[in-house]
């Protein structure tokens, strides 16, 4: 892969300079809270270690929005969430859940919502180092390989790109004036030592490895049950987690019409005790424990019969959110040394 | 905004009059339904125990298994349950009228295993509308088969679907067919008590030319299951149909996952074999 090194000073001139693909996203404060959306300006945007509260996801899986309209005549789709964009500073761990979120939604058949905003979108990836509760290290999401058009690792003075599409390429050439072909054995050194002060900076780790067979092990443990007694069943973990692409579908008439209407999608999660629930009242998944094996099951077991990797990606927001500390260490950590820890 | 216009949209359903529909029993109708646009109701492929989704605008959308065979072309049928609001909005339906749908989708019982052996087919209360199709399909394709075996088990006489049709294949003598329900009245000419009674009633059996499949209420499927394993079917040769809430049908919305299947895509038809290796299940 092509990798070039930028002078820090370039930074925001390049990143406006990129409008020019798209309408730029990226994390930003709204209400005090750091979000991907739209940025106004340049300067709105945050590059910084914390994770965005709520996952990129929101931006190729909306929170609510509408599939379909409808009539007399029919059902019409409605693509109006689609716009072609360029979403800066995403980190390692996003760009993994979107390559994960892409097995379930680019399958055929193909959702033409996620297909569409995806295809419309450039992924300029940035580098963060590690948080509180970063479990990236453990899940090997820390770094990337795919999945972006440019990749920016911040080395303080200067910035090593790799440049990861044929988009990303073309986004170089425009400004080629800020791009040094030049990458020296000092520089390398210094990414080295990146890497290396970065891996040591990780304050928590789990078997993420071994979880598969320990999870199939101990899908009758007790410990399951410990956990459903303190579960809030508040859905939380999913809204906040990366790779949660659980929907519902809600058909919605307009006001002043019984023929008129649209169909939207709204995100679920598999928490809510109606999750599993069929017509005639059984419900499938009626007990909290199972819920939570089912959740647990698809972060740290398997997520799709064909997608090889489960889904967790260590981003930590999990730890950070769920209000009983229920969360990928827990679950782990309990399981493996059949504790369940003290809050 | 460009590119759009032109990309199929998986979840737009297509228009489909309903043709004909009678009460089945209290609570239960069957329709028969038609794509309005006519190359595409004869271009309508599916195999036995696929689904589709079936939608009313402003009510919502939900799966319903196939009752027809794909034997007969052109005309899906369906067996529905009064059970909640869009099978009530359904039931308002009148001949001629519009509903929208799309599919098939799922796997759909593997036909490939199926043939040139012996087939028992049990059903147990609402689980005969989806086999139903594959009773059709065997007789409509006589000769891939040999013996077919349909045991049908209901609650009561009055809960008997189909009761016409079924007491009709009664008077043929390339299949056996056995009925029962759990509590019968001074009419009801056949036997009484529970579905897995009847396999008594079964000539020998070569268990390595025999497939069996199931479909019936959560309860039955262990008790059935062990049937077919004291005949000594082969596991992976008893295939049974699973139920679960769906939103998309296209293994997108997540809700029928077992485990890191999806009910949709990777079912509803499973081996139980395959279910040997969930932990969680029926």
């Amino acid at each position: 892969m092509r990798i070039l090194k930028m002078q820090s000073k370039f930074l925001d001139v390049f990143l406006e300079s990129l409008n020019k693909f798209g309408n730029l996203y990226g994390p930003t404060y709204k209400n005090k809270v750091l979000s991907y959306d739209r940025l106004a300006n340049i300067s709105d945007l945050v590059l910084t270690d914390e994770h965005p509260m709520i996952p990129i996801k929101k931006l190729f899986h909306p929170m609510k929005f509408t599939m379909l309209h409808f009539n007399e005549m029919g059902f019409t789709p409605d693509y109006s969430t689609i716009e072609k964009r360029v979403i800066l500073g995403v980190h390692p761990c996003e760009i993994h859940s979107l390559l994960i979120l892409d097995s379930v939604f680019m399958r055929e058949p193909m959702d033409p919502y996620y297909a569409q905003l995806r295809q419309n979108s450039a992924i300029i990836g940035f580098s963060c180092l590690p948080t509180e509760n970063s479990l990236c290290f453990s899940t090997d999401t820390d770094i990337v390989e795919e999945g972006f058009d440019l990749f920016f690792v911040n080395l303080g003075e200067y910035f090593l790109v790799w440049v990861g599409s044929s988009l990303g390429h073309d986004m170089i050439y425009e400004r080629e004036e800020f791009f040094d072909k030049n990458v020296t054995h000092d520089d390398i050194q210094e990414y080295v030592e990146w890497r290396q002060k970065k891996n040591k900076m990780f304050k928590k780790s789990f078997e993420f490895d071994s979880m598969p067979d320990i999870m199939e092990l101990s899908y009758e443990s007790e410990i399951w049950e410990e956990f459903a007694k303190i579960c809030l069943s508040c859905g939380q973990c999913s809204m906040v987690c990366p790779t949660c692409n659980c929907y519902s579908v809600t058909d919605v008439f307009d006001v002043t019409n019984e023929q008129i209407g649209r169909r939207d999608r709204n995100w679920d999660s598999c928490m809510y005790v109606d999750y599993s629930l069929v017509a005639g009242g059984h419900n499938f998944r009626a007990s909290r424990g199972n819920r939570l094996k089912l959740w647990y099951g698809h972060k740290l077991k398997t997520f799709g019969k064909d997608y090889g990797r489960p889904g967790c990606v260590g981003c930590g927001r999990c730890v950070d959110s769920c209000p009983v500390d229920i969360n990928v260490l827990t679950i782990s950590e309990a399981l493996t040394t059949k504790e369940v820890p003290e809050k | 905004m460009t590119l759009i216009e032109t990309v199929e949209n998986p979840f737009k359903p297509k228009a489909a009059r309903i043709v004909r529909h009678y009460d089945l029993i209290k609570d239960h109708r069957f329709f028969q339904i038609r794509h309005i646009d006519m190359a595409k109701a004869m271009s309508f492929s599916y195999n036995p125990g696929q689904f589709i989704m079936l939608s009313i605008p402003g009510v919502g959308e939900c799966p319903f298994s196939i009752s027809s065979t794909p034997s007969r072309p052109g005309i899906l049928e369906l067996g529905v349950r009064r059970v909640g609001k869009l099978t009530e909005s359904l039931f308002q339906k009148r001949d001629n009228e519009v509903v929208y749908i799309r599919g098939p989708y799922g796997n759909g019982f593997k036909l490939d295993k199926m043939v040139d052996k012996d087939l028992i087919i049990v059903a147990g209360g609402l689980g005969v509308i989806p086999l139903r199709s594959i009773l059709y399909y065997a007789l409509d394709n006589r000769d891939q088969f040999k013996r077919v075996f349909f045991l049908y088990g209901a609650r009561t006489p009055n809960e008997f679907l189909f009761k016409t049709e079924f007491f009709q294949l009664k008077n043929r003598k390339d299949i056996e067919c056995l009925y029962t329900v759990d509590k019968s009245d001074a009419e009801w000419p056949h036997a009484t008590g529970v579905v897995t009674k009847l396999f008594k009633n079964l000539p020998e059996i070569d268990p390595s030319e025999t497939t069996a499949v199931v479909v019936g209420p959560p309860v039955m499927y262990k008790f059935v299951i062990d049937e077919f394993l004291k005949l000594k079917i082969p596991k992976n040769l008893i295939q049974l149909s699973l139920e679960r809430r769906m939103k998309c049908g296209i293994g997108k919305c997540g809700h029928c996952a077992i485990e890191h299947l999806y009910t949709c895509m990777d079912g509803p038809v499973f081996t139980y074999w395959d279910t040997l290796h969930f932990r969680e299940l029926i």
